[in-house]
């Protein structure tokens, strides 16, 4: 019964009005929520725990204003929660190296999580957490399957490939056709009685520093045009303006 | 000098145009630019060796680079590239084997990379609501955004050397699933049409198919139109939960402009919108705007492009 471990992350709502003050972000009056993609791979985490029994624990790095998408994971239906306390801003080496002594620590045998949080959009956690496990990876995984090893689609070329995945791996999760549960009344009291498991982990520094944030170029306004005949006109420009036709 | 190290980008069994623009990122970074092309035919790093500013290309040859495994190809690779900083391209393959790669060398990785100037790296965040700009201290690896850099353009000519390696794979490939259809997918087009809820049913996608296929277009879906229609899969979706696209002209037809639309799509180069609400957001955001039906527009969109293309 694999013990399983689901990594999710507090990020702006992103309905959210992003503002940068001064050099940085300002995100003081911007709700928070789980990335969108953390509730595909709790979802997937659950069907696996559903398929093949154990336990799901979901894991966070942040300070103790993320519990809340911790309680969120623990309404949905997964079994323990766990936070490595650390408000710093890691970059992706302090973070997966933090992520990959807890993961070890608490005995996964498969990690899953978004395939991009919402703010970084990068990807990177999945397959290096997993390069510093010696792990399989597989990132932006669609229906995924259990049976003795784990089997999932991922986009390539033309179509997807289906990957056979032996365990231990990490599977960094994409929507597909997945719909996700919503949380019950037992699932949200549960929640609000759970104790959160608070972990201390040394980082390394950073060797990405942030300079600044600011607001992307403004683009400049563009031509409007009323009316369906004015799509001739827009083809034209297109090809001889835009230079992409 | 010191050697910037370019992974060339790989498509279909090629060394992929992209690439070029890689070798001017690297060249922004300052250092001498060394391809390293994973391939089981070496045959195929003469492409990179005829970029114009390459110092010299590798040639890394094995069979692990037949089938895409994280762990194989990043062994692999590691084994036979030199160290120092690399720039890989920001796809998301080559964005999965970037951070592979860098974990097994304990270095950094920076995604996404639309802007270098010296040591200043910029990438958006919060999909494109915000940029930030990071610099590094020490070796790192960046993925840089197709599209973003001018190809480093001239004539070239270095040396290849061609350099075994192997790598241990951790997955194995099951099946290939081709498209149902012939046409290209969002996430891969230069060009990319897409329809959302205001097309009214998902037969009308006919139209948007038709164009597509005069132009080279990928045809994609707002996740409205994914979610109302179940013809309209999931991997047509552009978006914050969908496909994150960056193709040259993106046109939008029926397609409001929410938030998390506009986040998988507003860093294509050129935007077309269709709408037939002036007030729509999209037209913010659209280079070529125009109010009307697409039951007006498309017609005429298809035929004036059918007369171009002749
Ligand atoms: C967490 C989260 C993630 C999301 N992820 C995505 C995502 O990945 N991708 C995505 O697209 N959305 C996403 N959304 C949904 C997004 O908020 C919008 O609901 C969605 O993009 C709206 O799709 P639409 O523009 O097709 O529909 P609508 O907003 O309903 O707009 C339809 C438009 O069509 C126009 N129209 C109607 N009839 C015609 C006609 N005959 N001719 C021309 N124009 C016409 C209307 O004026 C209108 O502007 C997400 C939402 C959330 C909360
Ligand atoms: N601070 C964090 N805490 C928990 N999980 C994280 C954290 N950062 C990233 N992740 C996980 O890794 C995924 C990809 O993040 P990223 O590499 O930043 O795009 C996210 O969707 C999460 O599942």
């Amino acid at each position: 019964m694999p013990n399983i471990v689901v990594l999710v992350k507090q990020v702006p709502d992103t309905n959210a009005r992003i503002v940068v003050n001064g050099d940085r972000v300002d995100l003081s009056a911007v709700k928070k929520v789980m990335s969108p993609y953390d509730e595909f791979a709790v979802e997937v985490a659950l069907q696996h725990r559903e398929a093949a029994g154990g336990e799901v624990t979901a894991l966070t790095v942040g300070g103790s204003g993320a519990d809340k998408v911790l309680k969120d994971a623990k309404a949905i239906g997964v079994d323990s929660i766990v936070r490595i306390d650390c408000e710093d801003t890691l970059d992706s080496n302090a973070l997966q190296n933090v992520l990959s002594s807890v993961v070890a620590e608490l005995g996964a045998e498969v990690v899953y999580c978004g395939k991009s949080a919402a703010d970084t959009g990068a990807g990177s956690t999945g397959p290096g957490l997993a390069e510093r496990l010696g792990w399989a990876s597989v990132s932006n995984a669609i229906n995924v399957s259990f049976g003795g090893e784990i089997t999932a689609e991922i986009p390539s070329t033309g179509g997807a490939t289906r990957y056979a995945v032996p365990m231990p791996a990490v599977i960094s999760c994409d929507k597909g056709g997945l719909k996700v549960r919503k949380p019950n009344v037992k699932g949200i009291m549960q929640a609000k009685k759970a104790q959160v498991d608070v972990r201390s982990v040394n980082h390394p520094a950073s060797s990405v520093t942030v300079v600044n944030h600011t607001m992307p170029p403004a683009k400049p306004a563009g031509k409007s045009y009323e009316g369906g005949a004015a799509a001739s006109e827009v083809a034209q420009l297109l090809r001889d303006e835009a230079n992409v036709i | 000098m010191t050697e910037t190290i370019v992974i060339a980008e790989i498509a279909k069994g090629a060394v992929h145009p992209t690439t070029a623009e890689l070798v001017t990122a690297a060249h922004a970074l300052g250092g001498q630019p060394v391809v390293v092309v994973p391939c089981s035919d070496p045959s195929i790093a003469d492409a990179a060796a005829g970029i114009a500013g390459v110092s010299r290309v590798i040639a890394a040859k094995s069979n692990v680079f037949e089938h895409y495994d994280a762990a194989g190809w990043a062994s692999a690779l590691d084994a036979v590239t030199p160290a120092g900083t690399i720039v890989a391209a920001a796809t998301s393959q080559s964005k999965d084997l970037a951070a592979r790669l860098a974990a097994r060398r304990g270095i950094s990785v920076v995604q996404d990379v639309v802007k270098i100037d010296g040591n200043n790296l910029t990438s958006p965040i919060y999909s494109g609501k915000a940029m930030q700009t990071v610099s590094l201290s020490g070796d790192a690896i960046l993925t840089v955004r197709p599209n973003v850099f001018a190809a480093s353009s001239g004539d070239g000519g270095s040396d290849v050397a061609v350099v075994d390696t192997t790598g241990d794979m951790a997955t194995a490939v099951q099946e290939f699933m081709a498209r149902a259809t012939e046409r290209l997918d969002v996430a891969e087009a230069n060009i990319v049409i897409s329809g959302g809820r205001g097309m009214g049913s998902p037969d009308n996608f006919v139209h948007l198919e038709a164009i597509a296929d005069t132009i080279g277009a990928a045809v994609g879906a707002s996740r409205a139109a994914v979610d109302t229609w179940d013809d309209i899969p999931h991997a047509m979706q552009v978006g914050q939960t969908g496909k994150m696209v960056n193709p040259n002209l993106y046109i939008a037809v029926g397609i409001s402009g929410a938030i998390q639309h506009l986040a998988g799509m507003r860093s294509s180069k050129y935007i077309v919108a269709i709408n037939k609400d002036a007030d729509a957001p999209i037209f913010q955001h659209a280079d070529y705007g125009i109010v009307a039906t697409w039951e007006e527009a498309l017609p005429v969109l298809q035929s004036a492009f059918a007369s171009m293309m002749g």
